[in-house]
């Protein structure tokens, strides 16, 4: 490449700006700022590490710059600062948006299975193994 | 090492063959078939939660929660001045307004400023807009996004969540939406 083009090249990058500002980043007060007392922010973040971002989905709330996860954080530390229990946001949210919103998994009629099997499996492990050894140690 | 056992049935041979094809399948099945990551609200049948939103526009009232339980069914928008598709809608909400359907705004991370540009270039249908600075009330609605639009009944029950834009296509069933929930 001809080396005198890469200055007037890079200027012009510096200089890019993003064609449209895509949204408006959250304003709500509470987005950008932790809580004042560390105990409450320690709690509000345990909480938002298993909130899931609603439009980058797959991303936790706490790792997101999503406005909409910048309006869930501040909706968290407001009531956490505000001595709501961590887990009663969490029914609030999952009341609108359903068990998807959260990431520690419930324990419900439909997801009852998801913990049976592994301890089915362990037992059923332990059963036909025992007879193997109780075998092998008899022969 | 192993032994065969001679006793062992004949289906357990193919046990393994046929519980790696079922997984196959399966895995074949959900590629061909995407899970759907549309997060529909959980209140769709439930009252509107309550809220009281200040004016977005001067000159315009805010909403109210209990403008929705007036006895007549109404739409609420959920949009925002930034939000693309939110333009690709305007028309349509602009017939149902036309069409004499009471459409509610709630502008979403919005500045009165640009809300104001907006509604010039799309037109305005909205005969209240409430501003959402921060997002509560779209989280109280349990909206993932914008745009979103709520048939709302008389009595201030969402009967109906149309996520996205609204496309000429969906306003026949919008309209009935709105005819049963006037019922």
């Amino acid at each position: 490449m001809n080396r005198r083009l890469i200055l007037p090249m890079l200027l012009a990058l510096a200089c890019a700006v993003p064609a449209v500002a895509q949204e408006e980043q959250s304003t709500a007060p509470y987005a950008y700022r932790q809580l004042d007392d560390p105990a409450k922010e320690a709690r509000a973040q345990r909480l938002m590490e298993t909130l899931r971002c609603l439009q980058c989905q797959g991303q936790s709330i706490a790792d997101s710059d999503a406005p909409i996860a910048g309006s869930m954080r501040s909706l968290v530390r407001e009531r956490i600062a505000a001595g709501e229990d961590p887990e009663a946001i969490r029914r609030w949210l999952i009341e609108r948006y359903g068990d998807y919103v959260s990431y520690a998994p419930q324990l419900t009629g439909l997801t009852w299975p998801l913990f049976a099997v592994p301890l089915v499996l362990v037992l059923l492990a332990f059963v036909l193994l025992r007879r193997r050894f109780t075998g092998r140690a008899g022969a | 090492m192993s032994q065969t056992n001679p006793k062992a049935p004949m289906w357990v041979l193919w046990l393994p063959l046929t519980l790696f094809l079922g997984f196959a399948g399966l895995a074949a099945y959900m590629l061909a078939h995407p899970a759907d990551n549309t997060v529909d609200s959980k209140l769709v049948g439930k009252p509107m939660p309550t809220f009281n939103l200040p004016p977005a526009l001067p000159g315009r009232p805010g909403l109210d929660s209990k403008v929705l339980a007036n006895g007549k069914p109404h739409l609420v928008n959920i949009f925002a001045s930034w939000c693309v598709p939110c333009r690709v809608e305007a028309p349509q909400l602009g017939e149902l307004a036309k069409a004499g359907v009471p459409i509610e705004g709630i502008s979403v991370r919005d500045t009165t400023e640009n809300l104001q540009g907006f509604l010039q270039e799309n037109g305005d249908p909205f005969q209240r807009v409430g501003a959402d600075d921060d997002g509560k009330v779209q989280l109280a609605l349990g909206s993932s996004g914008v745009p979103e639009t709520y048939v709302v009944d008389g009595k201030g029950i969402i009967v109906y969540q149309h996520i996205g834009e609204i496309r000429p296509e969906h306003l026949g069933l919008l309209l009935d939406k709105l005819k049963d929930a006037a019922e």
